[in-house]
């Protein structure tokens, strides 16, 4: 009854940052990103950094512990997509390549247009209009495909689909051409280097990882079907998201202690997330991906204009709303592949 | 499994080769200078590991990546056996766009 009281059990010290945290808070924030990055194959830094904000996390901190958390969650997410065969690790070598020489010039791209003066404003913005392009793609790939359905218009195997740019890709031709037997096509090398890259300069430049942009073009630039999409860019992440944790190790902006708390919660709901997208349909994950962008755009135009706790809010009621769908997708799912099974005996 | 980690072992080496991969956000924060305050600790383990970010911050990186990997890679295995557990087919699945 002692332990009802007294509710000191509830926080932990952060022996680096000097800080006492509630630490179920942690647990919640790894679990929610772990259950919406298992489903959209991304890290979701964007939804950590206000949440350890609202509990007192210190800021010097937050991307270090962030990404270190990430890279460990990533790691259990493609354990599990690798198993569905979610996972085109052919396909996820060749982007590393353009990725890291993306990212690499992005980063030296926003540190020289820092020492000409103030880029913050302009990097939120180039961030919103990015964003906003991506959900509109995701939104209107979704109408286009719905319209098509209606008139009875199908693309091979894929079924009906609305934005194929992948097709006009895929017809450049210069070799070295590389077949991709997960994902189920062949293309030129050049054309996964070249989107990777651009998408990296794009990281690079806006000071995130990536998953978010990386995604969406695995879907409609590169041409794959979206679990592998989701299974491969989990991949990236993790490769990514391990080096970016050395890195920030390096400049002292970590909290160890914090990392393995969130990478506990982080576990159990990669495996929710993971597994959801057994049960989900491609054009699900679409949409529900399009919405979590949408909010994020807002929020970030919110912080600008000076609303940091209503951005703040929007980004955790996002979070919570889209954890409880992808839940309910995965334990319906569940229940029914198990009611099945029973019937079969 | 072992692929994976074949696979993670050699990225990482690779990644290695080329200087700030990381993102570019948080460069601001670059001017402070953290110190962990070791007096107020009695765990001998969490001790450890705030002295060695006050005195050997290299060590202290290598040290954060291998245990964040292998923690992760612990997880996933113990995940993998509960969920094994749960009667669901987790070996394949339909891709089914719409």
């Amino acid at each position: 009854m002692e332990m009802f009281g007294d509710s000191s059990w509830l926080y932990m010290y952060m022996p680096i940052a000097g800080v006492t945290i509630f630490w179920p808070g942690l647990v919640l924030i790894g679990f929610s990103v772990g259950v919406i990055g298992g489903f959209f194959g991304m890290g979701g830094a964007w939804m950590v950094t206000p949440g350890l904000n609202i509990l007192g996390f210190p800021m010097a901190f937050a991307i270090g512990t962030d990404i270190a958390h990430i890279a460990g969650k990533s790691m259990v997410s493609t354990m599990r997509h690798s198993k569905f065969g979610n996972v085109d690790y052919k396909l996820g070598i060749v982007m590393i390549i353009g990725t890291m020489f993306g990212i690499e010039i992005g980063a030296q791209l926003i540190m020289y247009l820092e020492r000409l003066g103030t880029v913050g404003t302009v990097v939120r913005w180039v961030y919103v209009v990015f964003l906003a392009l991506i959900s509109f793609m995701v939104f209107y790939d979704y109408y286009k495909a719905v319209n098509k359905k209606k008139h009875g218009e199908a693309d091979g195997e894929r079924g009906t689909e609305g934005i194929t740019w992948y097709k006009t890709l895929h017809k450049i031709r210069i070799p070295p051409m590389m077949h991709f037997e997960k994902a189920g096509f062949t293309c030129s090398a050049w054309l996964p280097i070249i989107v990777s890259f651009v998408t990296g300069i794009l990281a690079g430049f806006l000071g995130i990882g990536g998953g978010l942009l990386r995604m969406p073009a695995l879907i409609y630039l590169i041409g794959c079907p979206t679990h592998i999409a989701v299974g491969t860019d989990l991949f990236e992440v993790m490769i990514s998201g391990l080096y970016g944790a050395f890195t920030y190790t390096l400049k002292g902006r970590i909290e160890l202690v914090a990392v393995f708390v969130m990478l506990t919660g982080a576990a159990i709901g990669a495996q929710i997330g993971t597994v959801a997208t057994k049960y989900a349909k491609g054009y699900g994950i679409r949409i529900a991906f399009g919405i979590a962008v949408l909010c994020c755009m807002v929020s970030i135009i919110l912080k600008e204009y000076g609303f940091a706790m209503m951005s703040a809010a929007l980004i955790l009621g996002t979070i919570s709303l889209i954890c409880i769908y992808i839940m309910k997708i995965m334990f319906v799912g569940a229940a029914q592949e198990l009611r099945e099974k029973k019937a079969r005996g | 499994m072992r692929k994976l980690l074949k696979i993670g072992a050699m990225l990482s080496g690779l990644l290695a080769l080329i200087p700030q991969l990381a993102l570019a956000a948080g460069e601001k924060a670059d001017e402070l200078i953290v110190v962990a305050d070791t007096r107020v600790l009695n765990n001998s383990v969490m001790l450890y590991f705030a002295d060695l970010y006050n005195t050997n911050i290299l060590l202290f990186a290598i040290w954060a990546v291998v245990l964040t990997a292998l923690y992760g890679v612990f997880l996933g295995v113990t995940m993998d056996f509960i969920m094994a557990r749960t009667g669901l087919d987790l070996s394949k699945r339909k891709i089914v766009e719409h």
